[in-house]
């Protein structure tokens, strides 16, 4: 147990440094505008989903309905959907912490779980238990920390929203060092932009939702024929 | 949205976020994806990143000044570090305190 738990740190830290500092910013931000301290850290142990919870602030400010949340959460999370495809044999075996796992697979836990090679010698469940747990533990103590000095700590945070469109543009150039296509930029940009002009903020991002994967299946062989 | 809104609005997007990463231990224990699937899987990440880029400007107005020059330079700026220093905690740090110094001194 002990030697399980001190691998799992070590792997994690990378991790740790990202999700307190980015939890830190998330309570920050949602402290800025005047929400409740405590919804913070209650979003970073039930969603624990770090781009879904940025952009759910704008869903609480557009006071969007349940439903278009519902259809908006799905395709920003989307990608997490393929994630255990590649797990599904590393998960074997792995009860009771199997659910935890799964509900737990960040973008980050995903990346380092599928990248370090197998030790024989850990008990393999209680070595990604504990890295899972280590990982969500800097995430909600990241926001804890931001939600309680924001609230106690007053500056002036004019322009720290900007940190969600930083960490979007981060996450495309990531995807286009991946990808190395061009296509999927530009039908997500022109959808968005098409939606900015002709659809009402708050339908914004569900119709540029729609009109992106519809554009994606329409131009298909376009996109596939670019690499 | 009031506190009762927002706590259902948490209970559906914990929901959600759990279905999307339980999904394939449901459905693919064995199967291989289907192809229209597979394309999807590739290239809607980048679509739905660039997507939220642009979502997370939508309150700001391009056609009075300064025509959202803090937000692009914050963008090119943001990018160019990611670019030269691949680290994207600097990044997006730098990249936001840039965007402040924008806004509150200019």
């Amino acid at each position: 147990m002990q030697k399980e738990f001190k691998k799992a740190f070590e792997v994690s830290i990378p991790v740790m440094m990202g999700y307190l500092v980015l939890g830190f910013a998330f309570g920050l931000l949602l402290v800025s505008m005047s929400y409740d301290w405590y919804l913070a850290p209650l979003m970073s142990v039930f969603i624990y989903a770090g781009a879904l919870q940025f952009v759910a602030i704008g869903f609480f400010n557009a006071k969007m309905g349940f439903i278009d949340i519902a259809i908006a959460s799905l395709f920003i999370n989307i990608r997490q959907s393929f994630y255990g495809l590649s797990l599904l044999k590393r998960f074997k075996d792995t009860k009771p912490f199997k659910n935890y796992l799964i509900f737990a697979l960040t973008d980050e836990t995903y990346g380092l779980l599928t990248s370090i090679k197998e030790d024989k010698t850990l008990s393999k469940k209680h070595f990604y238990f504990y890295l899972a747990a280590l990982n969500q533990s800097y995430w909600v103590f990241g926001t804890l920390l931001g939600s309680i000095l924001g609230l106690n700590i007053h500056f002036n945070t004019a322009g720290l929203e900007f940190s969600l469109t930083a960490l979007f543009v981060v996450l495309c150039l990531e995807q286009y060092k991946n990808l190395k296509n061009i296509y999927p930029f530009l039908i997500g940009g022109s959808s968005a932009l098409f939606s900015l002009c002709f659809v009402s903020s708050d339908k914004m991002l569900i119709a540029s939702i729609v009109i992106s994967i519809i554009s994606l299946l329409v131009l298909k062989n376009r996109v596939i024929n670019e690499q | 949205m009031n506190n009762n809104e927002i706590y259902i609005a948490i209970v559906i997007m914990a929901l959600v976020n759990y279905a999307t990463r339980l999904f394939p231990f449901l459905f693919f224990r064995k199967k291989e994806l289907p192809p229209f699937l597979v394309y999807i899987e590739k290239y809607f990440p980048a679509v739905i990143m660039t997507i939220l880029v642009l979502y997370t400007l939508k309150d700001i107005s391009f056609v009075t000044v300064p025509y959202g020059f803090k937000e692009i330079s914050g963008i090119i700026f943001t990018g160019f570090l990611h670019i030269y220093l691949k680290n994207y905690l600097v990044s997006i740090f730098v990249g936001t305190l840039f965007y402040m110094i924008l806004i509150q001194y200019f």
